[in-house]
C-alpha cells in the first residue's frame, strides 16, 4: 500500500542490447517480446490458481463454525445442518474443491445464503456499473497525468516558472494525500450541498456519474501525473533528445513524437500499479454515493457474512486486477519496441 | 545522514512537524480524559445543531458535541493504525528475512508469492482478510496489517538478500555461525534503519486505510468510534450538518500528514528535485557585431559555466576562441573534462538549460548564437548544422525507426513531402554504406549494429545541406576497424558536401590523421593550436605529452605506456 514513489529506470539506463537475451532453441529463436508475453501470461495463470485458491479458502480460514456464524444463534440445528450440507461443507476438503471448480467452470458460483438467489446473477446485474465506473475514473486519470505531468516536466526542464511549478508540485501532493472517500465527502459538501448543482447519490444518467469518477480519479490522477513527471524529466536528459534538439525540430514533434513514446512505456510500467488500485477505490466510492455495484455488494456481504456471495465478488475483483494487469503488458510489448523492459 | 536530520528537523517543515506531533501525542493521551464526558453527553434537546459557539462543529443526532467526539476518538484511531502499523512491520521483516535463508526452491515460491500478492491492491487484500476476522476493531486491525505485509516483505527481502551476499556474511558462514546468527548478528542491524524510516509511511497508509474500513462499517463497531465511523455516521447525517461528516475527515487528512511529514524527515532522500535554472546565454555589452563574416563558426572569449554541487558557478570553459573557415576540418583534442564537448555543444547551441554560456562573438556562419534563434534560423540550423554524438545507441530514438528519424529534417524544414523524403533517406543510408537500405530504413535502432548506428547517425546530418558537420567523438564507441570506416565515411560526406567537420576526440593520432587543424584544450582553454602536420614541433609541454602518449613502431614495449601527470611526461618527451 505504500508505493514506493521511485521510479522506474528511465530508458538511458535500460540493457537494450538484444544480444543479451542469451542463446536459444537452435533454429528457432523467440522473439523477445513472444518470450515476455509468455513469462507474463504465465505468472497470470499462478495469480489465477492463487486468486481461485484463496477464495475458495475463505470459508475455511474464517475462526469458528461460518455457517453458525453465517445464519446467527438464533437459527435451529436442522437449519444449519441444511445449509451445511447445500454449501456443500459437509464433504471431505478434497471434494469441496473439485466441486467448487467445476462450478466455476459452469459459471455456477453458488446461491447467495441472503437473498437465495444464484450469485453468478447478481455479479452480471453489479458488474457493469462497476466497471463503468472504474472505465470513466481510468479515462479522467489518464487524460489529466498526461498532459499535467508533461507540461510540468518541460517548463521544469528549460528552468522556467519556477513557482508555477512548486505550486503545482504541491497540489499535486496534496492531492495524492487525501483518500479517495474523503475526497468524496468534501464534493458532496461543497457541489451537492453547498452549492448543489449536482446529484450526490445513485446511479443511472450522466450527472450522477461525474462526483463518483471525479473523486475516484483525482488522487490516482495526480500519482501518474508525478509518475509522467518524472519520466517526461528522465526522456529530456536522454542524448537522443540531444539529437532530436539539434534538429530544430519544433516544440510539437520533439514532445509528441520523440518524448512521449518512450514516456509512456516507461510511466505505464511503474503507474500499472495506479490504474489496479483504481478498480479496488470503486469499494469506497460506491459505499459514500450509494452506487449499487460490486463494492456495496462486497461490503453487505461480509456484513451479513453471506459467504458465498463473498467468494464471487472477490473472485471477480481480483479477475478484472489481474485482466487489467495482463493489458498493461501487452500494451508495454505493443509500445515498445527495443522491448528492453521486457528482458525483466 | 545524522546532521542532515537534524538540519531537516530544524527546518521550518520540521519544526511545524514535531509541533503538530506533540499535539496530536496529547491529544492521544489526554482526550479521552479532558472530552470524554462531553463526547458521551447526549442532549436532546441540541440534537443535529449546525456549528456554534458553544459546539464549533455542531452536534450529533443525539446532540453530543462533533468535536469532543473527533478529539476523543484520536487515541483509539491511532493505536489501532500503529497496531496495524506493528503488524506489517513485524510480519513482514520476519517473512522477509527467513525467506533469505530458505532452501532455494521454497524460496522462489515464497518470493513469487509475494510478488503475486503485491500486484493486487491493498483495499482488495484489507478486504479478503477482513472476510476471514470478520467486522470488529480487532478484526480489521489483523486485515489492515496483514494486507500490508507483503510491502514490508518484499522490502525486507530485497534489503536482507544485498546483505547476505555480502563478504562478512559468507565468512561468517564458513566459520560455522548458522542461520540464526547470520539473521541476529548480520542481517539484522543492517536492514532495521532503512526499514525503520519507512514506518512512518506505512503508519500513514494504515491510518487511512483503517478509516476506510471503518467508514464501510467493517471496522470498529458502535458504541466505540474511531474517525472513520464518525465519518460513517457524519455523511448519513450530511445534509443536517456538513461538518459532522466533514470534522472526522479532516482529522483523518491531518494525522496521515503528519505521519507523511514524519516519514520524509526521517528518510534520506528529500528531494526537491527542482530544476536548474533557465539558461542564459547573453553576449557582452559592447561586443562588436559583425555582418556577413566568411567564416563557418566564430567565437571568441567563449565562456560556459554550470552550476557546481556547492550552489556557486563551475567555469567549464574560459575564454575559448576559435574559427572555422568553410569546408576546413578542425580537431579539438584533450583529456575528459577539458571542455572540449562543452565549447562544441556551445557552437551548436544544445547545452541544457542550467549552462551560463556568455560570449563576444558565437556565431554560426551569420547567425548569432548568443539568443535564441528565429524560426527561419532554427530552419536554417536544422539543414546546415549537422551533430554526430559519442554513442550512437543512446543518441538514435529507440521508439522510432530509422527512416522516420531521417525523414523529418527534410519534411519540417525543407517541405519535402513525405515520399520524396523516404526516397532521399535512402539515398542517403546508401551514400553512407549501409547495405539493404530499404530493410535498415524501417527497422529500429536496437536492430542495427554499432557501426551502422553511427552511419545512420551520419546520415541524419546528410540529410540536410551541412556547412558544418560537429563530431562528438564519433568514434570512441566503437571498435577498431568499425572506426576506420566510420572514418572514411565522414570523409566522403566532406567532400561531397563541402561542408566543415569539428572533430572532437581525446585520441591526438587519430585526429592529427584526419584533420587539418588541431586545437589543444586543456581546462577549459586552448593551450596551442598547429597545423596537423605540425605536431612534432609542438610547443606546448601539454601537447607533447600528449603526442608521447601515442605507442608507435620504436616504443620500448618493456616500459610502461606513459601517463599524463604532474608534467614528467612532459620531461621525458623532451629528452
Amino acid at each position: 500500500m505504500a508505493i514506493p514513489p521511485g521510479a522506474a529506470p528511465g530508458p538511458a539506463s535500460l540493457p537494450a542490447d538484444l544480444t543479451r537475451v542469451g542463446p536459444a532453441l537452435p533454429g528457432r529463436r523467440p522473439s523477445p517480446r513472444a518470450s515476455f508475453l509468455l513469462r507474463r501470461s504465465g505468472r497470470a495463470l499462478v495469480s489465477l490458481g492463487v486468486v481461485v485458491a484463496a477464495t475458495f479458502l475463505v470459508v475455511h480460514l474464517v475462526p469458528g463454525d461460518p455457517v453458525r456464524a453465517a445464519l446467527g444463534p438464533s437459527a435451529t440445528p436442522e437449519l444449519v445442518q441444511r445449509t451445511r450440507a447445500e454449501l456443500g461443507l459437509d464433504k471431505p476438503a478434497l471434494q469441496q474443491f473439485a466441486d467448487y471448480l467445476s462450478g466455476l467452470l459452469r459459471g455456477d458460483l453458488g446461491i447467495s445464503l441472503r437473498s437465495h438467489r444464484p450469485v453468478s446473477a447478481t455479479l452480471a446485474e453489479r458488474f457493469p456499473t462497476t466497471l463503468t465506473l472504474a472505465g470513466l475514473a481510468f479515462l479522467v486519470a489518464a487524460l489529466g497525468a498526461v498532459p499535467i505531468g508533461v507540461a510540468t516536466a518541460v517548463s521544469a526542464w528549460g528552468g522556467r516558472r519556477r513557482s508555477l511549478h512548486s505550486v503545482v508540485s504541491w497540489l499535486l501532493g496534496g492531492l495524492i494525500a487525501i483518500p479517495n472517500f474523503l475526497l468524496a465527502v468534501g464534493f458532496i459538501a461543497l457541489f451537492g450541498i453547498t452549492m448543489n448543482v449536482l446529484p450526490v447519490a445513485g446511479w443511472g444518467g450522466a450527472a450522477e456519474a461525474v462526483l463518483p469518477a471525479a473523486a475516484l480519479a483525482i488522487g490516482p490522477m495526480a500519482y501518474l501525473a508525478r509518475i509522467v513527471h518524472v519520466e517526461m524529466l528522465a526522456v529530456l536528459g536522454t542524448p537522443y533528445m540531444t539529437t532530436a534538439r539539434s534538429k530544430r525540430l519544433p516544440a510539437r514533434l520533439l514532445y509528441l513524437r520523440h518524448a512521449l513514446p518512450n514516456m509512456i512505456t516507461a510511466a505505464l510500467a511503474s503507474g500499472g500499479l495506479i490504474l489496479t488500485g483504481l478498480v479496488a477505490g470503486t469499494v469506497l466510492i460506491e459505499a459514500v454515493f450509494v452506487i449499487p455495484g460490486l463494492g456495496s455488494t462486497i461490503v453487505a456481504s461480509i456484513t451479513a457474512k453471506d459467504y458465498p456471495m463473498i467468494q464471487g465478488v472477490v473472485l471477480v475483483y481480483a479477475l478484472l486486477v489481474l485482466a487489467l494487469n495482463l493489458l498493461i503488458d501487452l500494451a508495454l510489448s505493443g509500445l515498445d519496441p527495443r522491448s528492453s523492459i521486457m528482458e525483466g | 545522514m545524522r546532521s542532515g536530520f537534524r538540519q531537516r528537523l530544524l527546518s521550518p517543515q520540521g519544526i511545524v512537524t514535531v509541533v503538530a506531533l506533540c499535539v496530536l501525542l496529547l491529544a492521544v493521551v489526554f482526550a479521552p480524559i479532558v472530552w470524554g464526558p462531553a463526547a458521551a453527553l447526549t442532549a436532546v434537546a441540541d440534537r443535529g445543531q449546525g456549528p456554534s459557539g458553544a459546539h464549533p462543529f455542531g452536534t450529533d443526532d443525539l446532540g453530543r458535541d462533533v468535536l469532543a467526539r473527533v478529539l476523543v476518538a484520536t487515541r483509539l484511531s491511532v493505536l489501532l493504525a500503529l497496531g496495524s502499523t506493528t503488524i506489517a512491520i513485524v510480519g513482514g521483516t520476519t517473512l522477509g528475512v527467513v525467506a533469505t535463508v530458505l532452501p532455494r526452491p521454497v524460496r522462489r515460491m515464497v518470493t513469487a508469492l509475494i510478488d503475486i500478492l503485491l500486484s493486487f491492491p491493498w483495499l482488495l487484500l484489507t478486504l479478503f482478510f477482513s472476510v476471514i476476522w470478520g467486522a470488529s476493531a480487532s478484526g480489521a486491525m489483523l486485515a489492515v496489517g496483514f494486507a500490508d505485509v507483503p510491502t514490508v516483505a518484499r522490502l525486507t527481502y530485497t534489503l536482507a538478500s544485498s546483505v547476505t551476499g555480502r563478504d562478512y556474511v559468507r565468512a561468517a558462514r564458513i566459520v560455522g555461525v548458522g542461520h540464526a546468527g547470520v539473521i541476529v548478528r548480520h542481517v539484522l542491524p543492517n536492514i532495521l534503519p532503512p526499514l525503520l524510516v519507512n514506518t512512518a509511511a506505512h503508519a500513514s497508509a494504515a491510518l487511512l486505510s483503517f478509516a476506510g474500513l471503518s467508514f464501510l462499517g467493517l471496522g470498529v463497531q458502535a458504541p466505540e468510534f474511531d474517525w472513520g465511523r464518525l465519518l460513517r455516521e457524519g455523511v448519513a447525517r450530511i445534509y443536517v450538518n456538513p461538518m459532522v461528516a466533514l470534522g472526522p475527515g479532516i482529522a483523518i487528512v491531518l494525522t496521515g500528514l503528519i505521519l507523511n511529514s514524519i516519514g520524509s524527515l526521517t528518510g534520506e532522500t528529500a528531494s526537491s528535485a527542482l530544476p536548474p535554472p533557465r539558461a542564459r546565454a547573453r553576449r557582452r555589452p559592447g561586443a562588436p557585431e559583425r555582418a556577413g563574416s566568411a567564416a563557418v563558426v566564430e567565437a571568441a572569449d567563449l565562456r560556459v559555466s554550470f552550476p557546481g554541487p556547492d550552489g556557486g558557478l563551475v567555469e567549464r570553459v574560459r575564454g575559448v576562441s576559435l574559427t572555422i573557415a568553410p569546408g576546413e576540418t578542425v580537431g579539438i583534442v584533450g583529456a575528459s573534462g577539458s571542455g572540449k564537448s562543452v565549447t562544441a555543444m556551445a557552437i551548436a547551441g544544445l547545452l541544457p538549460g542550467e549552462a551560463h554560456v556568455g560570449a563576444e562573438t558565437l556565431r554560426f556562419q551569420d547567425i548569432d548564437m548568443t539568443s535564441p534563434p528565429t524560426s527561419a534560423e532554427r530552419g536554417r540550423l536544422g539543414l546546415e548544422l549537422a551533430v554526430i554524438f559519442q554513442d550512437p545507441l543512446t543518441s538514435l530514438n529507440p521508439s522510432l525507426t530509422i527512416e522516420r528519424q531521417l525523414t523529418e529534417v527534410s519534411e519540417v524544414h525543407d517541405g519535402v513531402p513525405r515520399k520524396e523524403a523516404r526516397r532521399r533517406a535512402r539515398d542517403v543510408l546508401e551514400s553512407v554504406g549501409i547495405t539493404e537500405p530499404e530493410r535498415r530504413a524501417r527497422q529500429y535502432p536496437h536492430e542495427l549494429s554499432g557501426g551502422m548506428r553511427q552511419r545512420a547517425m551520419l546520415g541524419m546530418g546528410l540529410m540536410g545541406r551541412p556547412r558544418l558537420i560537429i563530431a562528438d567523438e564519433p568514434t570512441t564507441a566503437l571498435d577498431v576497424t568499425v572506426q576506420r570506416q566510420v572514418l572514411r565515411v565522414l570523409h566522403e560526406a566532406r567532400r561531397r558536401t563541402g561542408s566543415a567537420i569539428l572533430f572532437i576526440s581525446h585520441d591526438i593520432a587519430l585526429v592529427s590523421g584526419f584533420c587539418d587543424r588541431v586545437l589543444v584544450m586543456k581546462d577549459g582553454e586552448i593551450v596551442e593550436e598547429l597545423a596537423a602536420s605540425g605536431l612534432a614541433q609542438a610547443a606546448h609541454p601539454y601537447t607533447r605529452a600528449l603526442v608521447a602518449c601515442v605507442p608507435h613502431m620504436t616504443t620500448d614495449r618493456s616500459r610502461p605506456l606513459p601517463v599524463i601527470g604532474d608534467g614528467d611526461v612532459a620531461e621525458e618527451a623532451r629528452a
